[in-house]
Protein backbone atom coordinates (compact mmCIF):
# COMPACT_ATOMS: atom_id res chain seq x y z
CA UNK A 1 0.00 0.00 0.00
CA UNK A 2 1.41 3.04 -1.14
CA UNK A 3 1.79 6.63 1.18
CA UNK A 4 -1.03 8.17 -0.09
CA UNK A 5 -3.43 5.22 0.66
CA UNK A 6 -2.28 4.65 3.82
CA UNK A 7 -3.06 8.24 4.82
CA UNK A 8 -6.59 7.83 2.97
CA UNK A 9 -7.40 5.09 4.53
CA UNK A 10 -6.31 6.46 8.32
CA UNK A 11 -8.05 9.69 7.70
CA UNK A 12 -11.62 7.68 6.06
CA UNK A 13 -11.22 5.31 9.63
CA UNK A 14 -10.95 8.25 11.47
CA UNK A 15 -13.58 10.51 9.77
CA UNK A 16 -16.18 7.48 9.78
CA UNK A 17 -15.47 6.77 13.31
CA UNK A 18 -15.57 10.06 14.79
CA UNK A 19 -18.70 10.36 12.84
CA UNK A 20 -20.25 7.72 14.44
CA UNK A 21 -18.96 8.54 17.88
CA UNK A 22 -19.76 12.57 18.06
CA UNK A 23 -23.16 13.88 16.29
CA UNK A 24 -25.55 11.75 18.30
CA UNK A 25 -23.46 13.10 21.58
CA UNK A 26 -23.97 16.42 19.99
CA UNK A 27 -27.52 16.89 18.22
CA UNK A 28 -29.40 13.86 19.42
CA UNK A 29 -31.64 15.54 22.04
CA UNK A 30 -33.92 15.65 19.03
CA UNK A 31 -33.14 12.14 16.96
CA UNK A 32 -33.52 8.79 18.65
CA UNK A 33 -32.33 5.33 16.75
CA UNK A 34 -34.74 2.91 16.37
CA UNK A 35 -34.91 -0.43 18.59
CA UNK A 36 -34.33 -2.60 15.37
CA UNK A 37 -31.34 -0.48 14.31
CA UNK A 38 -29.96 -1.08 18.14
CA UNK A 39 -30.49 -4.76 17.93
CA UNK A 40 -29.15 -4.87 14.58
CA UNK A 41 -25.98 -3.30 15.42
CA UNK A 42 -25.32 -5.92 18.28
CA UNK A 43 -24.80 -8.43 15.56
CA UNK A 44 -22.35 -6.59 13.80
CA UNK A 45 -19.19 -7.62 15.24
CA UNK A 46 -19.16 -11.34 15.79
CA UNK A 47 -20.86 -11.03 12.16
CA UNK A 48 -18.19 -9.00 10.46
CA UNK A 49 -15.01 -11.27 12.39
CA UNK A 50 -16.56 -14.66 11.47
CA UNK A 51 -16.95 -13.77 7.68
CA UNK A 52 -13.20 -13.04 8.19
CA UNK A 53 -12.30 -15.62 10.38
CA UNK A 54 -13.59 -18.46 8.22
CA UNK A 55 -12.11 -18.04 5.24
CA UNK A 56 -8.48 -17.49 6.72
CA UNK A 57 -9.19 -20.88 8.39
CA UNK A 58 -11.04 -23.07 5.88
CA UNK A 59 -9.40 -21.29 2.76
CA UNK A 60 -5.93 -20.29 3.70
CA UNK A 61 -4.80 -20.76 -0.20
CA UNK A 62 -8.00 -20.01 -1.67
CA UNK A 63 -9.68 -23.55 -2.15
CA UNK A 64 -11.51 -25.15 0.64
CA UNK A 65 -9.06 -26.76 2.19
CA UNK A 66 -11.68 -28.94 5.23
CA UNK A 67 -8.94 -31.94 5.47
CA UNK A 68 -5.95 -33.13 7.62
CA UNK A 69 -3.69 -31.86 6.23
CA UNK A 70 -4.98 -27.88 6.93
CA UNK A 71 -3.00 -26.63 10.08
CA UNK A 72 -4.90 -23.82 10.62
CA UNK A 73 -7.88 -26.05 11.15
CA UNK A 74 -5.71 -27.18 14.81
CA UNK A 75 -5.12 -23.61 15.51
CA UNK A 76 -9.02 -22.74 15.09
CA UNK A 77 -10.41 -26.28 17.28
CA UNK A 78 -7.73 -25.41 19.99
CA UNK A 79 -8.57 -21.24 19.72
CA UNK A 80 -12.17 -22.26 20.18
CA UNK A 81 -12.35 -24.57 22.60
CA UNK A 82 -10.15 -22.61 25.10
CA UNK A 83 -12.05 -19.77 24.42
CA UNK A 84 -14.79 -21.17 25.15
CA UNK A 85 -13.55 -22.34 28.44
CA UNK A 86 -13.55 -18.79 29.47
CA UNK A 87 -9.87 -18.97 29.12
CA UNK A 88 -8.10 -15.63 28.89
CA UNK A 89 -6.95 -14.25 25.44
CA UNK A 90 -3.60 -14.65 25.53
CA UNK A 91 -3.85 -18.54 26.36
CA UNK A 92 -6.13 -18.58 23.32
CA UNK A 93 -3.83 -16.72 21.18
CA UNK A 94 -0.82 -18.82 22.42
CA UNK A 95 -3.05 -22.30 22.26
CA UNK A 96 -4.21 -21.96 19.17
CA UNK A 97 -0.73 -20.90 17.60
CA UNK A 98 1.29 -23.45 19.35
CA UNK A 99 -1.83 -26.08 17.51
CA UNK A 100 -0.57 -24.47 14.57
CA UNK A 101 2.69 -24.59 14.87
CA UNK A 102 2.86 -28.72 16.13
CA UNK A 103 0.24 -29.69 13.19
CA UNK A 104 2.55 -28.38 10.61
CA UNK A 105 5.69 -29.78 11.97
CA UNK A 106 4.31 -33.05 12.17
CA UNK A 107 2.15 -32.75 8.73
CA UNK A 108 5.93 -31.62 6.82
CA UNK A 109 7.63 -34.24 8.49
CA UNK B 1 -29.21 13.94 49.74
CA UNK B 2 -26.04 16.24 50.07
CA UNK B 3 -23.01 15.41 48.64
CA UNK B 4 -19.54 15.65 49.80
CA UNK B 5 -17.54 18.32 47.81
CA UNK B 6 -14.00 16.55 48.63
CA UNK B 7 -15.30 13.10 46.94
CA UNK B 8 -16.73 14.65 43.92
CA UNK B 9 -14.66 17.43 43.06
CA UNK B 10 -13.23 17.45 39.50
CA UNK B 11 -9.74 16.25 40.45
CA UNK B 12 -11.42 12.96 42.50
CA UNK B 13 -13.41 12.28 39.91
CA UNK B 14 -10.79 12.15 37.06
CA UNK B 15 -8.78 10.28 39.12
CA UNK B 16 -11.04 7.76 40.52
CA UNK B 17 -12.65 7.00 36.29
CA UNK B 18 -8.74 6.55 36.09
CA UNK B 19 -8.78 4.00 38.67
CA UNK B 20 -11.90 2.13 38.15
CA UNK B 21 -10.50 1.66 34.43
CA UNK B 22 -7.37 -0.19 35.64
CA UNK B 23 -8.78 -3.69 34.96
CA UNK B 24 -9.65 -2.73 31.41
CA UNK B 25 -6.15 -1.36 31.29
CA UNK B 26 -4.88 -4.72 31.88
CA UNK B 27 -7.35 -6.43 29.28
CA UNK B 28 -7.02 -3.74 26.89
CA UNK B 29 -2.63 -4.47 26.51
CA UNK B 30 -2.38 -7.83 24.77
CA UNK B 31 -4.79 -6.49 22.42
CA UNK B 32 -2.43 -3.11 22.17
CA UNK B 33 0.56 -4.96 21.90
CA UNK B 34 -0.56 -7.75 19.48
CA UNK B 35 -2.19 -5.06 16.86
CA UNK B 36 1.05 -3.19 16.90
CA UNK B 37 2.68 -6.07 16.23
CA UNK B 38 0.00 -7.42 13.60
CA UNK B 39 0.12 -4.18 11.69
CA UNK B 40 4.01 -4.20 11.55
CA UNK B 41 4.00 -7.68 10.02
CA UNK B 42 1.14 -6.88 7.70
CA UNK B 43 3.73 -4.05 5.83
CA UNK B 44 2.30 -0.84 8.03
CA UNK B 45 5.25 1.26 8.59
CA UNK B 46 5.82 2.46 12.20
CA UNK B 47 4.10 6.02 11.72
CA UNK B 48 0.74 4.62 10.12
CA UNK B 49 0.51 2.05 12.79
CA UNK B 50 1.08 5.01 15.48
CA UNK B 51 -1.33 7.35 13.46
CA UNK B 52 -4.01 4.66 13.25
CA UNK B 53 -4.20 4.19 16.82
CA UNK B 54 -3.83 7.78 17.46
CA UNK B 55 -6.35 8.99 15.34
CA UNK B 56 -8.91 6.04 14.73
CA UNK B 57 -8.81 4.52 18.14
CA UNK B 58 -11.29 1.94 17.61
CA UNK B 59 -9.95 -1.87 19.26
CA UNK B 60 -11.38 -4.19 16.60
CA UNK B 61 -11.94 -1.66 14.07
CA UNK B 62 -7.99 -1.50 13.81
CA UNK B 63 -7.71 -5.20 14.11
CA UNK B 64 -10.27 -5.82 11.65
CA UNK B 65 -8.08 -2.93 9.11
CA UNK B 66 -5.07 -4.94 9.56
CA UNK B 67 -6.45 -7.81 8.25
CA UNK B 68 -7.89 -6.62 5.25
CA UNK B 69 -4.94 -4.50 4.27
CA UNK B 70 -2.62 -8.12 4.61
CA UNK B 71 -5.28 -9.36 2.04
CA UNK B 72 -5.18 -6.63 -0.40
CA UNK B 73 -8.54 -4.85 0.13
CA UNK B 74 -9.45 -1.68 -1.66
CA UNK B 75 -9.12 1.13 0.69
CA UNK B 76 -13.00 2.29 0.69
CA UNK B 77 -13.93 -1.21 1.66
CA UNK B 78 -11.85 -0.91 4.42
CA UNK B 79 -13.33 2.28 5.85
CA UNK B 80 -16.91 0.64 4.75
CA UNK B 81 -16.09 -2.06 7.31
CA UNK B 82 -14.83 0.31 9.90
CA UNK B 83 -18.10 2.29 9.69
CA UNK B 84 -20.27 -0.57 10.23
CA UNK B 85 -17.66 -2.41 12.56
CA UNK B 86 -17.90 1.11 14.80
CA UNK B 87 -21.54 1.88 14.18
CA UNK B 88 -21.91 0.44 18.15
CA UNK B 89 -20.64 3.18 19.78
CA UNK B 90 -23.62 5.43 18.27
CA UNK B 91 -25.56 3.22 20.44
CA UNK B 92 -23.23 4.39 23.56
CA UNK B 93 -23.25 7.92 22.33
CA UNK B 94 -26.96 7.83 22.16
CA UNK B 95 -27.12 6.44 26.11
CA UNK B 96 -25.17 9.10 27.25
CA UNK B 97 -26.80 12.15 26.18
CA UNK B 98 -29.14 12.62 29.09
CA UNK B 99 -25.86 13.05 31.25
CA UNK B 100 -23.60 15.02 28.88
CA UNK B 101 -26.60 17.48 27.09
CA UNK B 102 -25.29 20.34 29.55
CA UNK B 103 -21.75 19.95 28.45
CA UNK B 104 -20.30 22.31 25.81
CA UNK B 105 -18.77 21.34 22.42
CA UNK B 106 -14.92 21.37 24.03
CA UNK B 107 -16.09 18.39 26.22
CA UNK B 108 -18.14 16.61 24.32
CA UNK B 109 -15.66 16.67 21.23
CA UNK B 110 -12.99 14.54 23.25
CA UNK B 111 -15.44 12.76 25.52
CA UNK B 112 -17.01 11.56 22.02
CA UNK B 113 -13.48 10.96 20.29
CA UNK B 114 -12.00 8.97 23.26
CA UNK B 115 -15.93 6.46 23.94
CA UNK B 116 -14.51 2.93 23.82
CA UNK B 117 -16.74 -0.19 25.01
CA UNK B 118 -14.02 -0.10 28.20
CA UNK B 119 -14.97 3.49 28.79
CA UNK B 120 -18.58 3.29 28.37
CA UNK B 121 -18.51 0.39 30.63
CA UNK B 122 -16.67 1.91 33.25
CA UNK B 123 -18.71 5.19 33.25
CA UNK B 124 -22.45 4.29 32.75
CA UNK B 125 -22.46 3.24 36.41
CA UNK B 126 -21.09 6.55 37.44
CA UNK B 127 -23.61 8.59 35.55
CA UNK B 128 -26.31 6.17 36.97
CA UNK B 129 -25.21 6.71 40.76
CA UNK B 130 -28.16 8.50 42.32
CA UNK B 131 -25.25 11.45 44.11
CA UNK B 132 -25.76 14.56 42.27
CA UNK B 133 -22.35 14.85 41.61
CA UNK B 134 -21.58 18.12 39.13
CA UNK B 135 -18.31 16.33 37.66
CA UNK B 136 -19.40 12.88 36.73
CA UNK B 137 -18.12 13.87 33.10
CA UNK B 138 -14.42 14.19 34.80
CA UNK B 139 -14.83 10.65 35.89
CA UNK B 140 -15.57 10.03 31.92
CA UNK B 141 -12.36 11.78 31.16
CA UNK B 142 -10.31 10.13 33.75
CA UNK B 143 -11.41 6.44 31.96
CA UNK B 144 -10.68 7.73 28.76
CA UNK B 145 -7.38 9.15 29.19
CA UNK B 146 -5.79 6.40 31.06
CA UNK B 147 -7.30 4.20 28.44
CA UNK B 148 -6.08 6.50 25.22
CA UNK B 149 -2.36 6.67 26.57
CA UNK B 150 -2.62 2.94 27.39
CA UNK B 151 -3.78 2.07 24.11
CA UNK B 152 -0.66 4.10 22.40
CA UNK B 153 1.90 2.49 24.96
CA UNK B 154 0.74 -1.13 23.77
CA UNK B 155 1.01 -0.06 19.93
CA UNK B 156 4.33 1.79 20.22
CA UNK B 157 5.67 -1.29 22.12
CA UNK B 158 4.18 -3.86 19.74
CA UNK B 159 4.80 -2.19 16.58
CA UNK B 160 8.73 -2.13 18.11
CA UNK B 161 8.61 -6.27 19.06
CA UNK B 162 6.97 -6.79 15.63
CA UNK B 163 9.78 -5.08 13.82
CA UNK B 164 12.51 -7.18 15.71
CA UNK B 165 10.52 -10.35 14.68
CA UNK B 166 9.62 -9.98 10.95
CA UNK B 167 10.35 -13.17 9.45
CA UNK B 168 8.79 -14.84 12.62
CA UNK B 169 6.00 -12.38 12.26
CA UNK B 170 5.45 -13.10 8.66
CA UNK B 171 4.99 -16.75 9.12
CA UNK B 172 2.56 -16.39 11.75
CA UNK B 173 0.67 -13.57 11.24
CA UNK B 174 -2.37 -15.07 9.84
CA UNK B 175 -2.94 -17.37 12.18
CA UNK B 176 -2.05 -15.09 15.04
CA UNK B 177 -4.80 -12.92 13.73
CA UNK B 178 -7.13 -16.62 13.39
CA UNK B 179 -7.14 -17.03 16.64
CA UNK B 180 -6.90 -13.80 18.06
CA UNK B 181 -10.04 -13.22 16.53
CA UNK B 182 -11.63 -16.13 17.51
CA UNK B 183 -10.56 -15.22 20.97
CA UNK B 184 -12.57 -11.51 20.66
CA UNK B 185 -15.78 -13.76 19.22
CA UNK B 186 -16.51 -16.60 20.79
CA UNK B 187 -17.57 -14.74 24.26
CA UNK B 188 -19.80 -13.39 22.22
CA UNK B 189 -21.63 -16.08 21.34
CA UNK B 190 -23.82 -16.77 24.43
CA UNK B 191 -27.07 -17.00 22.80
CA UNK B 192 -28.75 -19.18 19.68
CA UNK B 193 -29.06 -15.53 17.25
CA UNK B 194 -25.42 -14.73 17.94
CA UNK B 195 -24.09 -18.33 17.10
CA UNK B 196 -26.48 -18.48 14.09
CA UNK B 197 -25.23 -15.12 13.00
CA UNK B 198 -21.34 -16.22 13.37
CA UNK B 199 -21.71 -18.95 11.43
CA UNK B 200 -24.14 -17.56 8.89
CA UNK B 201 -21.30 -15.33 8.22
CA UNK B 202 -18.31 -17.42 8.31
CA UNK B 203 -20.32 -19.71 5.90
CA UNK B 204 -21.37 -16.96 3.93
CA UNK B 205 -18.32 -15.46 3.28
CA UNK B 206 -16.67 -18.85 2.36
CA UNK B 207 -19.44 -18.84 -0.28
CA UNK B 208 -18.54 -15.48 -1.76
CA UNK B 209 -14.65 -16.63 -1.52
CA UNK B 210 -14.33 -15.82 -5.24
CA UNK B 211 -15.66 -12.24 -5.17
CA UNK B 212 -13.10 -9.40 -6.12
CA UNK B 213 -11.91 -7.07 -2.85
CA UNK B 214 -13.00 -9.09 -0.10
CA UNK B 215 -16.68 -8.68 -0.83
CA UNK B 216 -17.76 -11.61 0.15
CA UNK B 217 -16.64 -10.21 3.59
CA UNK B 218 -18.82 -7.92 3.29
CA UNK B 219 -21.89 -9.89 1.97
CA UNK B 220 -21.41 -12.70 4.83
CA UNK B 221 -21.32 -10.39 7.25
CA UNK B 222 -24.58 -8.75 6.77
CA UNK B 223 -25.71 -12.21 5.86
CA UNK B 224 -25.01 -13.01 9.33
CA UNK B 225 -26.50 -10.14 10.72
CA UNK B 226 -29.51 -10.65 9.31
CA UNK B 227 -29.82 -14.13 10.09
CA UNK B 228 -29.18 -13.51 14.06
CA UNK B 229 -31.68 -10.98 13.83
CA UNK B 230 -34.58 -12.67 12.05
CA UNK B 231 -34.19 -15.61 14.82
CA UNK B 232 -34.40 -12.99 17.60
CA UNK B 233 -37.51 -12.00 15.94
CA UNK B 234 -38.49 -15.25 15.73
CA UNK B 235 -38.00 -16.14 19.37
CA UNK B 236 -39.29 -12.87 20.12
CA UNK B 237 -42.87 -14.08 18.71
CA UNK B 238 -42.88 -17.63 19.98
CA UNK B 239 -42.39 -16.61 23.45
CA UNK B 240 -45.24 -13.48 23.21
CA UNK B 241 -47.97 -16.04 22.07
CA UNK B 242 -50.03 -17.32 24.39
CA UNK B 243 -49.86 -21.12 24.57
Amino acid sequence: MSNTELITLIVGMFAVTFGVRYPLLAFSRRLQLSGTVLRLLAYVPPAVLSAIIFPMVLQPNGELELNAGNPYLYAAVVAVATAALRAPLVAVILGGMTAFYAARFIILA
Amino acid sequence: MATDPLTTSAKHEFLSGAKHTIPMLVGAIPFGLLFGALATAAGLPLWATLATSLLVYAGSAQFIAVGLVSQGTAVALIIATTFIVNARHALYAASLVPHLKHLRQRWLVPLAFTLTDETYAVTIPRYNRADNSPNKHWFQLGSAAAMYSNWQLCTLLGALAGAQFQGLADIGLEVAMAVTFIGIVVPLLRSAPMLLSAVTAGVVALLCNGLPHQLGLFIGAIAGILAGFTLEQRRGASRSEPS
